[in-house]
């Protein structure tokens, strides 16, 4: 299944950043996409100073946060769980936020930073709750309460303040406008995790057949949950930080590659990568084509192919 | 000598299931861990597996602190099967058993042909060949008791500890089952299992070791062990014992 899957997702990949360099408000044809990352061609502001980053980032968002919902599942052993259900999400979002309406002016740049401490904060707040060893559904429940605490939140904060938070609104629907070389250069530092998640691929194996057998077969189960979810946090706040929550991608994404490639994390980590790539490419690319000139935001559109999904999920799962 | 407990007590949530327990488990036999429900019999077996922490002191592998000792190397010596195994999704069974090998693999988890001999002739000696390509998500309660006793088994330790491995397994399996622990134990292994089979215990186990509210209340052959006396205090049940025709070995006829 996975030999087959892997060329597949990678060429779908690749149509994907070649059809988000050209199209948008204004076509490109493919044979003119080359010659914009010249300096001085009519297409190079397009295509060098506004796509191509944004395309980047999309690729690299989807990547980071459908690993991330792969880490989570996979440690708390539970189909529903992802960094935003888990309140994560929305941690790093309340703090964001909280930042942008009582500092308006402060320098963009630390939010990731502030992203971070809130998603930490958030996490944090869930072991507490819950405790070390609490059943996966009672984190996975807690997780949703927090989340939506957090959220009303968010709407308490956008009531009280509404003159500063045009950008925040745009910001909080998880949006890919306006992103470009200067949010690249802020997510990068943040990829040096993807190598420390793919490490865990073996452990993770293991403590999907359970905390006993884990153990048994000499893994430190809790050691590897918590280094499985503050890696997850990180990269959660980071995505947050830049495009805001883009929701259900990482609770999507690493379920359509469990499907596609089976549970082994040495293929499902790197394939939910792509899968997430993939679905925010594809939900950028409609978002931005669906009505030109008017943007929709990336984060809409996952929540309409996601929502279901995680219905669907909810349902067979009882 | 190997596995022993030194005045243990462990529970759940502060409260102790398992008392002040000194237990040294005779190496190169099978041993039966019984007792009613609730003993602390297989509280007991995952202390001695170190899934549980004790409350109160030690439990040794060759004289050292179980805690001690660094987990993989420990993975390598001492193998538990769980009662009860979550459901993994997307998980082959060939891959399943394959997972026995990670103590032996390295961070990425290769296997060599080494490994994959010892999964193929697990496989084989839980009869579930024919099932290596097929979802474990896929399988009935008993084929997958047998996929995970295979995987346990390729972890290929000197001891085996089992919780209640005939669960869900239908009576032929069951015996198959008690004949390749016999098999295995002829080969050197040392085996504990927690069983709630009083008669199949004292047919295939050589050592039974009988608890009741977290105490040992008495242990060795099925012969000295297995006596009407025992039956009324521990499980208070009126039961005659016989010898069974067959095995030549006691067995409980309930009155």
């Amino acid at each position: 299944m996975a030999t087959r899957s892997l060329p597949i997702l990678l060429l779908a990949l690749l149509g994907l950043l070649v059809a988000n360099l050209m199209f948008g408000a204004v076509s490109i044809p493919f044979k003119s996409i080359l010659e914009g990352f010249q300096v001085g061609n009519a297409n190079y502001f397009t295509v060098h100073e506004y796509r191509f980053p944004r395309t980047i980032l999309a690729m690299l968002v989807g990547a980071m946060m459908a690993l991330a919902g792969a880490l989570v599942q996979g440690v708390i052993r539970n189909p529903l769980a992802s960094p935003d259900v888990l309140g994560v999400s929305h941690g790093a979002g309340l703090a964001a936020v909280f930042y942008m309406t009582f500092f308006p002016d402060a320098d963009i740049r630390w939010l990731p930073a502030v992203a971070l401490i809130g998603s930490l904060i958030a996490a944090l707040m869930l072991w507490w709750l819950c405790g070390q060893h609490s059943s996966t559904i009672k984190l996975a429940i807690t997780g949703v309460a927090l989340a939506a605490l957090y959220a009303s939140c968010i709407d308490f904060l956008m009531l009280v303040k509404p003159l500063e938070i045009n950008n925040a609104l745009l910001w909080l629907t998880g949006s890919l406008w306006g992103r470009g070389w200067n949010q690249l250069s802020m997510l990068l530092p943040w990829l040096l995790l993807i190598p420390f998640a793919l490490w865990l691929a073996k452990p993770l194996n293991l403590i999907h057949l359970g905390d006993d057998s884990a153990i048994s077969l000499g893994i430190k189960a809790n050691k590897l949950r918590l280094a499985s979810l503050a890696i997850a946090v990180g990269l959660t706040a980071s995505c947050v930080a830049i495009c805001g929550p883009i929701g259900f991608l990482g609770l999507v994404a690493p379920h359509l590659t469990r499907k596609l490639v089976g549970g082994r994390h040495q293929i499902l980590l790197p394939s939910t990568m792509l899968v997430g790539a993939i679905l925010l490419l594809l939900a950028d690319l409609v978002a931005r084509t669906i009505d030109p000139p008017i943007e929709l935001p990336a984060g809409i559109m996952t929540a309409i192919i996601g929502a279901p999904y995680f219905l669907w999920l909810l349902l067979r799962t009882k | 000598m190997s596995l022993s407990t030194h005045n243990l007590s462990v529970g759940y949530h502060d409260k102790a299931i398992v008392k002040q327990v000194d237990l040294t488990i005779p190496e190169g036999k099978i041993i039966a861990l019984l007792g009613p429900n609730g003993c602390g019999k297989s509280t007991l077996l995952k202390a001695m597996a170190r899934i549980l922490s004790p409350m109160e002191g030690q439990v040794h592998w060759q004289g050292k602190n179980l805690h001690s000792i660094a987990s993989k190397k420990l993975a390598q010596q001492l193998a538990l099967l769980p009662q009860t195994q979550p459901i993994p999704e997307g998980i082959k069974v060939k891959d399943l058993v394959a997972y026995g090998r990670s103590p032996y693999t390295g961070f990425w988890g290769r296997i060599n042909k080494d490994d994959q001999v010892i999964i193929d002739k697990m496989m084989e000696e839980t009869g579930i060949t024919e099932l290596a390509d097929q979802l474990v998500s896929e399988l009935s309660g008993g084929q997958r008791q047998r996929v995970w006793l295979a995987m346990t088994l390729a972890q290929d330790t000197p001891y085996l500890l089992l919780d209640e491995p005939t669960t869900y397994m239908d009576l032929s399996h069951q015996v198959e089952l008690m004949h390749l622990l016999r098999k295995l134990n002829l080969q050197g292994k040392t085996i504990i299992t927690v069983l709630h089979d009083i008669n199949q215990a004292a047919r295939y186990c050589d050592h039974l070791i009988v608890m009741k509210q977290g105490e040992i209340i008495t242990q060795g052959s099925p012969e000295s062990v297995l006596t009407q006396k025992l039956l009324k205090k521990v499980f208070s049940l009126n039961a005659q014992i016989h010898q069974d025709p067959i095995a030549k070995t006691p067995m409980c006829v309930v009155e």
